[in-house]
Parts: C-alpha cells; sequence; structure tokens
C-alpha cells in the first residue's frame, strides 16, 4: 500500500488484509509489553491542520506500538498558522525524512494533493479530509462489526449479509463517505437515514438504499445503527427547524432502542452529542461499541501504518 | 509598417481559396494570383484564413494585479491565439468603474498594439451591487464603453439590474451576467452533483446559474432592453435561453471554450487547474452547450482568459483560485470541441468568434468579415496539425491552463491587426516593432 487516501481504493481483499492485519494487532494489546519493533528507525508525522485529539492520539499510540518516531505537527501554534502553504509544509517534512505522513485538513482532497504533488514522497494516511472521507475510521468500524458478528472466527471474513444503517448528517460527514464504500466493498448493505437537506444531492447513484424516517428504519431491523454527529453550526443554516425537532424525529432515543433488536450493535464515530442525537441510555447499552470503537482504533491504524512503512511498501517503489 | 501585405493562397472559411492583399490597414484586393510587386509576401498555403478573433470576456488584471497578467501580457496571449481584439473585463484595482480607469486601460492596449483594448465598465460601483457606477461617463469616455459587467460577481438584486438593463438603452450599451445566485453558491466549489457528493466539495447547483438567466430575460423582456449571459454552463441555462429568443428577448449568450470541451470529471483527483467559475459541468451539459452553439441559441465563444500566479492553484482545492488562462488555447479548443465534431463549420467559428462577439460589443469593421474595404484584422490557423499543448504555447504571465499535457489540434501561423502583422510563422511579432507598428496606424488614422 503506497497511500491509503480513500476507501473506493481499496478492494474486497485488500480490505479484508488490512483487517486481518488489525486482528493481529489486537492481539499485541493484550500482552503484557504492548509493542512491536517493526517499524523501528521509521518517522511518522501526524500532520494536523485541524483539532481533533482523539484521532491524533490514535494515531501516537499506534505509531508508538509499532516503535516508530512520531512528530505531532499541528497547525495551531505552527507556521502553518502564520500563512505557510500546504506546499511549503509539506517540503519541510519531506526534508526533515518523515516516512508516512498522517494529514489531518479542512479541505477535501488534500491528502490527494500532497500524495499526487511530488512535493513528498512520504506514504500518506488521510485522517479526514474537510467532508470527503476518513478512511481509517471506516476500517475500524467495519473491524468493531466484524468482530462483535464473528468474534474470534473473524479473520478471513467479510460483511456478507450484514445491514448496516447510518443515521444523521451524511452531507458533511467524512465517515459516511469512508463508511459507504468500505462496508459495501465488503458486501454490507448500507442504509442511510437522514433529514432530505442533510443528504447530497445525486445520492441516488451511491450503491445505498435511503430513507427519511428512522421509525420505519427501526421496524425494518438492521445488524448495526451507526449515529452520526450534528454539528451545532448546521442548525444554523436551515437545515433542520432545532435540535428539538432533529431529535425527536432523527435521534436514537430510549424508546427507539428498546425497539432495536437486542442483537443490534450501536455505533457512534465521536465525539458524541449525548441527547441530541443518541441518549446516554444508547450510549451506554451493551449494545453500543463506543468503547470498542476506540481501542480498535488503535489496532486499525497500527495495521495501516504497518502495511504503509513495512517491507511490502518499498518492494511496490 | 504600412506598405502592402499579400497573403498567398489562404482558404477562406467558406472553403475558397484566396490570395488577401491588405494596404494601409485595409483589405484592398482578393481573387487569385494577385500581383506581389513590392510587397510583404505571407505564404498561408494550407492555412485557414479567419477574420480577427475577438474575445468579448477577458481578465487582463491591470491595474492592480500585475503578477497575473498585464495589458502588454494579455494582449500578447491573444494575438498568439488569432484574436484582434479582447474586451477587458472590469474587476480589476482600482474596478474599472469610472471614466480614468477604463481610459487608462484602452491606452495601455493602445500602445502595445498587439490586439484592440475595449473595456468593459462595471455595472455597479466596486462591483458591490449597491449602486450604479457611472455608466454614461464611461459610455462617453474615449474607451467608449459599450459593454459592461461585474463579471465575477452576480447583479443579484433585481431592481438594481432592472435599473441598469433601462440605463444603458441611453447609449447603446448591453449588461454582461455574471449569472451565479450568491445565496445558492456560498462556499460553493465544483457542479453541485452525484460527483461533488462523493469528493465531499461543496456543490454549486445549476439552478444558481439558470435562475438568474431566468429572471433577467423577463426583466429584460419587461423593460425592453438587450442582455448578454456570460459563460454559459448548464444544459437548463441553454433551455431557458432558446425559451427567451423564441419570445423574442434580445439576449445574447456566451459558451466559453473549457466548458464546451471539459467536464466534471477531470476533478477527482483535485487538481485545482480544473476549478472554474462557472464549474465544469456534467458531460451531458458539454453536449447541450455543444448543441446550443450550433443551433444558434449561444451566440458567441468568449474566453473568460482568467491569469492566476502559480501559487494560486499549486494548493488544497478550496482555497485554490477560480480560473483558468484561455486565450492561447481558444480557437485549437473550439476546433476539437465543436468543428471536428461536426457541430460547427468554419464559418460558424468567424461568426461565433468575430463577427458575433464585435456586433454585442458594437464594434467597428468586424461586420462585413474578410471582404474587400474591411479593416484588415485576419487570423491564419493551421487547422492540420496537432500538438501537446504545453507551457511554452503559453505568452501571457500565468500558466494556469486546464490543456497542459492535453493533445490540442490546430495552430495560429499568423495574425494581422489593423492591416500590421502581430504574429508571422507562429511567433509573436517584437513588442516594439507591434507598438511602432500601432503608432503608425493610429497617426494615420488621426491625419491621414
Amino acid at each position: 500500500m503506497r497511500h491509503l487516501l480513500s476507501t473506493r481504493d481499496l478492494s474486497r481483499d485488500q480490505a479484508v488484509a488490512i483487517l486481518d492485519v488489525a486482528e493481529d494487532m489486537a492481539d499485541v494489546a493484550t500482552r503484557e509489553v504492548k509493542k512491536l519493533p517493526a517499524l523501528r528507525g521509521k518517522t511518522v508525522v501526524n500532520l494536523f491542520f485541524e483539532d481533533s485529539t482523539r484521532t491524533r492520539i490514535s494515531f501516537e499510540a499506534a505509531a508508538k506500538r509499532l516503535s516508530a518516531d512520531v512528530i505531532n505537527f499541528s497547525a495551531k501554534g505552527s507556521s502553518v498558522s502564520k500563512g505557510e502553504s500546504l506546499k511549503d509544509t509539506a517540503q519541510t517534512l519531506a526534508a526533515m525524512g518523515a516516512d508516512a505522513v498522517v494529514v489531518r485538513h479542512p479541505s477535501s482532497g488534500a491528502p490527494s494533493v500532497l500524495a499526487q504533488s511530488g512535493w513528498i514522497d512520504a506514504g500518506i494516511v488521510n485522517a479526514g479530509d474537510g467532508t470527503h472521507e476518513h478512511p481509517t475510521q471506516a476500517l475500524l468500524d467495519a473491524f468493531t462489526i466484524r468482530r462483535r458478528l464473528h468474534r474470534s472466527a473473524a479473520r478471513g471474513r467479510d460483511l456478507s449479509g450484514t445491514t448496516v444503517t447510518i443515521v444523521g448528517d451524511i452531507l458533511h460527514s467524512r465517515v459516511a463517505r469512508s463508511n459507504v464504500w468500505l462496508l459495501t466493498t465488503l458486501g454490507a448493505t448500507v442504509r442511510l437515514v437522514a433529514p432530505p437537506t442533510l443528504l447530497p444531492v445525486g445520492i441516488s447513484r451511491w450503491p445505498v438504499q435511503i430513507g427519511y424516517d428512522l421509525d420505519e428504519a427501526v421496524s425494518a431491523g438492521s445488524d448495526v445503527v451507526m449515529m452520526l454527529r450534528i454539528q451545532a453550526e448546521r442548525m444554523h443554516a436551515a437545515f433542520f427547524p432545532n435540535a428539538r425537532e432533529y431529535s425527536r424525529r432523527w435521534g436514537l432515543d430510549d424508546a427507539r432502542l428498546a425497539r432495536l433488536g437486542a442483537s443490534t450493535i450501536v455505533m457512534h464515530p465521536g465525539p458524541m452529542n449525548r441527547g441530541l442525537e443518541i441518549s446516554s441510555g444508547a450510549a451506554d447499552s451493551t449494545q453500543s461499541t463506543v468503547r470498542e470503537q476506540v481501542s480498535n482504533g488503535v489496532s486499525v491504524r497500527m495495521a495501516v501504518l504497518y502495511l504503509l512503512l513495512s517491507g511490502e511498501r518499498e518492494e511496490l517503489s | 509598417m504600412s506598405g502592402t501585405l499579400v497573403i498567398r493562397g489562404a482558404r477562406l472559411s467558406d472553403g475558397t481559396a484566396t490570395d488577401i492583399v491588405v494596404t494601409d490597414g485595409v483589405i484592398s484586393e482578393l481573387g487569385v494570383s494577385l500581383s506581389a510587386a513590392g510587397s510583404q509576401v505571407i505564404d498561408a498555403d494550407g492555412l485557414i484564413a479567419l477574420p480577427g478573433l475577438v474575445d468579448l470576456h477577458t481578465h487582463l488584471r491591470e491595474p492592480g494585479l500585475e503578477q497575473s497578467e498585464t495589458v502588454l501580457s494579455g494582449s500578447r496571449a491573444a494575438a498568439i491565439g488569432g484574436f484582434t481584439a479582447v474586451h477587458a473585463m472590469a474587476n480589476t484595482l482600482p474596478v474599472a468603474d469610472t471614466a480614468g480607469v477604463v481610459e487608462q486601460v484602452k491606452s495601455l492596449g493602445d500602445s502595445a498594439g498587439y490586439v484592440t483594448v475595449r473595456p468593459v465598465g462595471a455595472v455597479t460601483v466596486g462591483l458591490a451591487g449597491q449602486q450604479l457606477a457611472e455608466l454614461g461617463a464611461m459610455a462617453s469616455s474615449r474607451a467608449r464603453v459599450r459593454v459592461f459587467s461585474d463579471d465575477g460577481k452576480c447583479v443579484s438584486d433585481a431592481l438594481l439590474m432592472r435599473r441598469a438593463l433601462e440605463y444603458v438603452k441611453a447609449f447603446d450599451g448591453v449588461i454582461a451576467q455574471h449569472a451565479q445566485e450568491p445565496r445558492l453558491t456560498e462556499g460553493a466549489q465544483m457542479n453541485e452533483g452525484t460527483l461533488s457528493g462523493q469528493l465531499g466539495l461543496a456543490g454549486w447547483p445549476a439552478v444558481a446559474e439558470e435562475a438568474i438567466i431566468a429572471r433577467d430575460v423577463l426583466l429584460a423582456e419587461h423593460v425592453g432592453s438587450r442582455i448578454h449571459i456570460c459563460h454559459v454552463s448548464t444544459a437548463g441555462s441553454v433551455d431557458v435561453i432558446r425559451w427567451a429568443k423564441s419570445r423574442g428577448i434580445a439576449v445574447t449568450a456566451e459558451v466559453t471554450p473549457h466548458h464546451l470541451l471539459l467536464d466534471e470529471h477531470l476533478i477527482r483527483g483535485y487538481d485545482a487547474k480544473y476549478k472554474v467559475n462557472p464549474p465544469l459541468r456534467r458531460a451531458e451539459d458539454v453536449q447541450a452547450l455543444r448543441e446550443g452553439l450550433a443551433d444558434g441559441t449561444i451566440d458567441i465563444v468568449a474566453t473568460d482568459h482568467a491569469p492566476h500566479p502559480l501559487e494560486s492553484k499549486d494548493c488544497e482545492w478550496d482555497v485554490a483560485a477560480f480560473g483558468m488562462v484561455g486565450l492561447e488555447s481558444a480557437l485549437s479548443v473550439v476546433q476539437a470541441s465543436v468543428v471536428d465534431t461536426g457541430h460547427l463549420q468554419w464559418s460558424d467559428v468567424a461568426r461565433v468568434l468575430s463577427s458575433a462577439p464585435a456586433a454585442i460589443g458594437r464594434m467597428d469593421g468586424y461586420s462585413t468579415g474578410i471582404a474587400v474595404g474591411g479593416a484588415a484584422n485576419l487570423a491564419l490557423y493551421d487547422a492540420s496539425v496537432s500538438t501537446v499543448f504545453s507551457a511554452s504555447q503559453l505568452r501571457g504571465k500565468s500558466v494556469n491552463s486546464p490543456y497542459l499535457g492535453h493533445t490540442l489540434p490546430g495552430r495560429i501561423i499568423g495574425t494581422i491587426h489593423n492591416g500590421y502583422l502581430t504574429v508571422v510563422d507562429g511567433e509573436l511579432v517584437d513588442t516594439d516593432q507591434v507598438a511602432s507598428s500601432a503608432l503608425v496606424t493610429e497617426r494615420g488614422a488621426h491625419h491621414g
């Protein structure tokens, strides 16, 4: 793997292979010494143009468990905030000898620009770009679903026969996009439920089912319900009237939770707005994977960094 | 450099072969095997002779944005593309909203001499959309402004648009509208559709263009004014304009070469050289624009030549500038998109790139095309060659062309402006020589 920019680029076999390596990495986390020497001498830069403590520390933990050197480079307090361009920043990191750059950026496509620009030769991992994609989040979601469904027999399997319902702000969600491509590639059926204002125009051509009614989706049943965060600024742009109405129609409250089958997995990429898109009852229920998602995130990111930076990459380049 | 010029064996756009004799800035003779005694001879065997091209939509960036382009550098880009006249858009710094600025731009164009520079005046003060600029003063100035536009911004206030349409009737002016409903396009980055949803780029809906065009053709009908629509980019816009013309509304419309050739799929890699306003649209829109140009719904091709420095494009998509340079490549792109595809004949090209834009801008000297007694503004074009377009073919200051690395047909071999050569053997004539030719011609016009 040269870069990880989008889950659209992954084949079924590649995706399953990443999840299988992540299983191996998860095993490491259960050992007394949670560290592998695999990436000793490699430098991983976390280049964050947007605040995201969760994602950054997850990547940092992943790189450190693989014994890589980690440099955290955040836009705040660095030259980026003084108006240095993406190009200059990339060339600076290249000159420092970065082997992989994990990039979080508010502009959709910024990781693709970095990967194609020739400014830097390092492997690029998209850690969330604008409203485009967040591939490692989708990989950890798929990993979490596969583990819940298949337990210790998860290795080598995809998600055929699984139905995943994603609820909320699809329009602005990079998590939703990455999940749509990855989960369908893995054989799952994906259903999106949202106010019509928060679904992209042209979504009818996506490989998904569309619905506006969460109660209907709850009645229809689903193996997984994934709730997306609603950003406060959406309320001021006429996407929906107010938080109460949103919560009533599209929130996973206790009543809807009760109507879901006990085997339905409840997911949220975090951070949650408790009481808005998800009730505390739902977030803290045994069906919820919210905390598992966090620990699985480290395993999946270890797998991605390992595949990007271990011998395989040198063979490719 | 007055004196006689003989162009040997050119093929006119109707297919007939002819020699063209140019004397004192005027086409003095057409025919075969004309005498060339004492004249400079240009061998045009195998070349198409078109009337000098006229661009109704050019950004020359001067005054104020000279790092991107100057009147001189933009004029050179125009000449190498076969143009002999350009209309310089008003979004400079300061904005061309007073007689002083438009006269400055005109005089810079006159002294450069590569093309006739016709300044476009702003519709509103500072392009701010609040208050009419001094349209009458610009019309009466030495620049004789006839085209007014806030291009880059839409005159979105319906009442202000109505007043502007009415007011310019006093001097036979026209409002060239940049049709973009501002609220529907806040933060917009690319055509809104399946692809924008996938790429996570804020969508620029077709309706934001079509709704303004629909409103403005109805306003033009109501007040009995003519209106020109800049850079039409959607199939729906073509339908609205076709409907307006069928009602007899005095609307004219332009399409850019890039909207005739390129579609939104090029944006997949987030390469900002494809970022432009209005955005590249769907393949279906490209097809509808070609058909609209072929059936006369769209009157002209205009470049929207929009130079930007490298750093404005060498960056993330959503911070990159909108715009592409287009003067140097325009005729080649027109050949590729509508001539080679059978939508237009060369005689149509002469219309959409010369006589029709000149008529909209109320320019003299272009109505008859290549005819005895007409002003000698000519472009000699070799349609038979094909090249991989590269930065070395650009002559302006900026290199933000979307065609770099694309194979394009055709090449301008010669350009003649007011009877003197600006391009010979496919290369620009030296700046000083063109400037002195322009000076001689101007003196001749004043005293001769």
